[in-house]
């Protein structure tokens, strides 16, 4: 076909775009996963029961802030890698501060903690767990987000890929924070961290097999 | 391009409110843009690739215009998705970059391995004769020059320089033509 048909056959074709679909759409993916993680976890872990009293603490809204902090700036990152010709570097900056800050909350309590409880802050009591649940929980937000992102344009599909993971993982981890009762900074720094990374490893890998376009 | 920008994107944005006729301005636009930049990274070798790539990458903005950020620069947007279908393109190259059956006929069709053993032989045995000799028939029977030229180079008569060649050729003659475990290599 000669490049001067495809334009006026392109042509022909237009539709107004509406503003923000882009948005709209991952928006969708997003929520249609975390919806099926919640009930994921509803049905396989459950809601901590003292998930009330633990509202008015500050342990609980540290995790929660964290994690849906991260949430965000996932979905920032995704809609960028989605985007061609946009830096990702500035936003990816603002994930690595979060990270800062709760590693910094989680070394002051080691630092005043007596010597003994130093390692259950580390550890808590499920530290064998959470990465993994963490994992499990973000699969079908991954799945989601993945789907959405396939109507994108991601130029690097491993690093996009990594963006969804971020995402999945911080939303599947934000779920976690309604069923995980440990409340120590330093184990949601280490071990929450974690399983979003792997998150993070899991959606690198898919993006390189699913976002090719 | 990047002094186009302004206008580019003001085309851009209007075709994203449906503007048909700003978004066939930006497309023949595009389209020369992109010919140019694939035109420099091909090195021009390929027309037919190159116009494959400009259509590719059109028909990739069209179906992905969403993904415009108009707030962005529009040459950014572009050049990215325009760098991406390159690549894409020099990597299926790789995956292709073998010869398919059906073309390797023409590649074996013309078999010089045999002339090329032939020269080495046929240089193996010039050796084995005295350098004036090797020469003269060198320059008579392989170069095609006179029997004139040949000995005047090296002082000799026509006829001399006919009766070198000669025996040379008779010596060669005799040693391989016997000798058969050279002559078979």
């Amino acid at each position: 076909m000669r490049t001067d048909d495809l334009i006026a056959n392109l042509t022909s074709d237009l539709k107004p775009v509406r503003r923000g679909g882009l948005e709209l759409l991952l928006g969708a993916g997003l929520v249609a996963g975390a919806v099926v993680t919640a009930g994921m976890m509803a049905m396989w872990l459950g809601v901590r029961p003292d998930l009330h009293t633990a509202m008015r603490g500050f342990a609980f809204w540290m995790k929660a802030i964290y994690t849906l902090a991260l949430t965000v700036v996932g979905f920032l990152l995704v809609e960028r890698a989605g985007r061609p010709g946009s830096r990702l570097l500035p936003t990816a900056l603002l994930a690595l501060l979060a990270l800062a800050i709760i590693w910094v909350i989680g070394v002051m309590q080691m630092m005043h903690a007596p010597a003994a409880d130093k390692p259950s802050l580390f550890f808590g009591a499920s530290y064998t767990v959470c990465p993994r649940n963490i994992l499990v929980l973000s699969l079908p937000i991954l799945v989601g987000v993945v789907l959405a992102m396939r109507r994108m344009a991601p130029t690097r599909p491993a690093l996009a890929g990594a963006a969804a993971g971020l995402l999945a993982g911080s939303g599947g981890a934000s779920v976690y924070g309604l069923h995980c009762p440990e409340a120590s900074a330093m184990f949601v720094a280490v071990w929450y961290s974690l399983g979003i990374a792997l998150a993070g490893a899991v959606g690198a890998v898919s993006g390189k097999l699913l976002l090719r376009w | 391009m990047i002094a186009a920008e302004t206008q580019l994107r003001a085309l851009m944005l209007a075709s994203l409110d449906g503007d048909a006729r700003a978004y066939r301005r930006l497309l023949d636009a595009l389209g020369t843009a992109l010919r140019i930049y694939y035109r420099r990274r091909l090195g021009g070798a390929d027309a037919a690739d190159e116009e494959d790539l400009v259509q590719d990458t059109l028909i990739a903005m069209h179906t992905r215009r969403a993904t415009y950020d108009p707030t962005q620069p529009l040459t950014a947007w572009v050049y990215a998705i325009a760098r991406y279908k390159l690549i894409d393109h020099y990597r299926r190259g790789k995956l292709r970059r073998t010869v398919p059956l059906e073309d390797a006929g023409a590649i074996f069709a013309n078999d010089e391995s045999a002339a090329a053993l032939a020269r080495m032989d046929l240089g193996r045995m010039l050796e084995s004769l005295p350098e004036d000799t090797r020469g003269l028939i060198r320059a008579t029977k392989i170069e095609g020059h006179s029997n004139v030229d040949a000995g005047g180079a090296l002082g000799l008569t026509e006829t001399a320089a006919k009766v070198r060649v000669h025996r040379g050729l008779k010596a060669l003659a005799d040693r391989f033509a016997k000798g058969g475990d050279h002559a078979d290599r």
